[in-house]
């Protein structure tokens, strides 16, 4: 793509490319951090975008792209894949480098985030991206979607294999019409979706408390019939555990992720005022260097055999 | 498995009762077709295939929006689903489901929208909807089918699933109307079918109005010497230009009738392909800026001159001006 400005070192990972079997927590947070510098690097390219928003859900992503999801990105179309829908579509940045990193396009193709003639647009687009499922950016819809693929799924007869994961911002949270999908997947009594909620507390306008409070989320969507948990979003154990247990329920599943916007990067990590702002040079530097300084250690401590991370 | 083609049906029925009819032959013919509905299965008629394929029938309840994205979801993943509810809902309430999930991703969603129009009747202003046309219209991708009676409506739904995979809304109506297609036609064609033949003018409807059209002609004829040509669109999006082109080419003028705005509906539609291609006078029957009201479907229609005369009267104006504009320019170059 040579209308883009050179890449500004983004220092292309690949860690454990040979490496077989399920990946370890301590390997599923590096993934987290290589997504992370991913992001940055995407959007101090594109000089548009939701970082913060991305970085939020890191951990997440990297549980369900690495060890979660039962996919193929050889056979994207594959009938009994699990599928993932971002209902928080201006995190997009964080799932292209997720689908860039396990395969399913070139990792340049990241470079061409939100630019005119790229695949890569500002919110998923099913018919553009290998990978997406659906396209989603309008918040609020995603949980019906997934809805809606969880019930063709069991009318195929593969709701006993193929899960559906939802990934929910808090302002998907604030829409309506998550909570018309929340009475519904009970009422269905589908078993083979999760919503998980990127609960990061910060919105375009403040925080969330200030803006619209959404109150005790995991206690609505039990309240609404469904199993419900809250975890801590950054914790790769608990976000492992609580996906992993989702899908072996016979109802619909909540996970409530408690996260910082903006984490891996201190100077944003849980501070108001990014939200879709693209980072300014000087950021993206701190930033790469922080993500660097933390992948080096991470990728020291797998070496040293500690398979438990850091955390 | 073939789908099965009803009788056809000869006395005054709603075309929402063919909608039912045919969603429940498709169901029965096609494993892959699914259908929502919002608590409207009664008067959607969606509750024919709701009550034979239970399993494959999802009552959203009240909740419009979500029954627009599951449909979403429900296509992504390889079904035909027929989403079902009032115009009002469809069009309105669910805008923007209907426009990111289905209409952006290209995919194959059939929105069965019933109660269209005026001639809803009592429920008034809060629930006849009169912009959904120009709604569906202005929204990329998204194709406006309004079928005429029940015969083409029957068919509009077999062909929504045979002949097509693109995103589609299809508007039916409330009440009972005339029979304009005396058998289930074997097709839609191009959307565009000369009803009657004609020098004089071109009357071109849709939906409820086609029959009225027919009524305005054989009144023209009868009281004027008239020679109308009368069209009906039941493809309002895309629009045949072809045939509207030779017809206006024909006639010289042209009367639309529609139970919708003005604005955005048939009238822009067909204004929009002759402005560009060949300009002629053409007179509007629809809704001006307002809202419906409420009284009996028949009295909405008639308070809003939505009727055989309201069209007849129309055509009478517009031929007063037809041989001006036939005279060319009032101050062309040749005047100089």
């Amino acid at each position: 793509m040579t209308h883009l400005r050179p890449v500004p070192d983004p220092k292309p990972r690949q860690p454990d490319p040979e490496g077989a079997g399920v990946p370890t927590i301590a390997e599923l947070e590096r993934w987290a951090t290589v997504l992370r510098i991913d992001c940055v690097s995407m959007l101090a390219v594109a000089k548009s975008g939701h970082l913060d928003s991305s970085l939020s859900a890191a951990d997440i992503m990297a549980a369900l792209y690495y060890r979660i999801l039962r996919h193929d990105p050889k056979n994207p179309s594959w009938p009994e894949r699990d599928r993932f829908v971002l209902s928080k579509g201006h995190a997009a940045p964080i799932l292209y480098a997720a689908l860039a990193h396990t395969g399913y396009f070139p990792r340049e193709d990241l470079m061409g985030l939100r630019q005119i003639g790229a695949h890569l647009q500002g919110h998923p687009d099913m018919n553009r991206t290998p990978g997406v499922e659906v396209s989603t950016g309008s918040l609020g819809q995603g949980l019906s979607m997934s809805l809606g693929i969880a019930l063709a799924l069991r009318l195929d007869g593969l709701d006993d294999t193929a899960h559906v994961f939802a990934l929910l911002s808090d302002g998907d949270i604030q829409e309506g019409q998550t909570w018309e999908a929340a009475t519904a997947g009970p009422h269905y009594k589908v078993k083979n979706l999760t919503a998980i909620v990127d609960y990061n507390h910060l919105q375009t306008d403040g925080t969330t408390e200030e803006v619209m409070d959404t109150g005790d989320v995991r206690a609505k969507f039990e309240s609404f019939g469904w199993d419900a948990v809250e975890i801590d979003g950054h914790d790769m154990n608990a976000i492992v555990e609580a996906l992993e247990r989702s899908r072996t329920l016979d109802r619909p599943a909540a996970v409530v992720c408690q996260t910082k916007k903006g984490k891996g990067v201190s100077a944003m990590e849980g501070r108001f005022g990014f939200h879709g702002k693209p980072p300014s040079p000087e950021l993206a530097q701190e930033a790469w260097e922080e993500l660097e300084a933390l992948y080096a250690r991470q990728s020291e401590a797998l070496q040293n055999g500690d398979s438990e991370g850091e955390s | 498995m073939a789908v099965a083609v009803a009788e056809p049906k000869s006395e005054p029925i709603a075309t929402r009762q063919a909608y039912g009819d045919a969603l429940l032959a498709l169901g029965q013919a096609y494993d892959d077709v699914v259908a929502l509905d919002a608590d409207l299965a009664v008067s959607t008629q969606s509750i024919k295939f709701g009550k034979e394929f239970p399993e494959r029938f999802f009552n959203c309840g009240a909740a419009e929006a979500n029954m627009m994205s599951m449909a979403c979801g429900l296509a992504a993943t390889g079904k035909v689903p027929y989403a079902s509810t009032f115009a009002i809902f469809a069009a309105g309430r669910a805008y923007d489901q209907v426009r990111l999930g289905i209409a952006h991703n290209e995919l194959k969603v059939r929105i069965g929208a019933s109660h269209g129009g005026v001639s809803l009747g009592e429920d008034g202003a809060s629930h006849a909807m009169i912009e959904d046309i120009a709604l569906m219209r202005a929204m990329p991708c998204m194709q406006v089918v309004v079928p005429a009676d029940y015969n083409q409506a029957y068919r509009a739904v077999l062909h929504s699933y045979e002949e097509n995979d693109e995103p589609m809304y299809m508007r039916f109506g409330r009440p009972a109307t005339p029979i304009v297609y005396e058998d289930i036609p074997e097709t839609l064609g191009n959307g565009v079918d000369v009803l009657r033949e004609g020098k004089d003018i071109t009357l071109i409807a849709t939906g409820h109005m086609v029959w009225r059209a027919l009524e305005a002609a054989d009144a023209l004829e009868r009281e004027d010497g008239v020679e109308a040509e009368v069209l009906n669109v039941s493809i309002i999006k895309p629009l045949a230009s072809e045939p509207v082109l030779e017809s206006i080419s024909k006639t010289g003028v042209a009367v639309t009738a529609e139970e919708h705005r003005i604005a955005g509906g048939l009238a822009d539609a067909v204004r929009t392909v002759a402005a560009e291609q060949h300009p002629v006078p053409i007179f509007a029957v629809g809704m001006g800026d307002e809202f419906s009201v409420s009284g009996t479907g028949e009295a909405c229609m008639e308070h809003f001159g939505l009727t055989s005369r309201g069209i007849a009267d129309r055509a009478r104006e517009a031929l007063v001006l037809k041989p001006i504009v036939a005279r060319g320019p009032l101050f062309g170059p040749e005047w100089t």
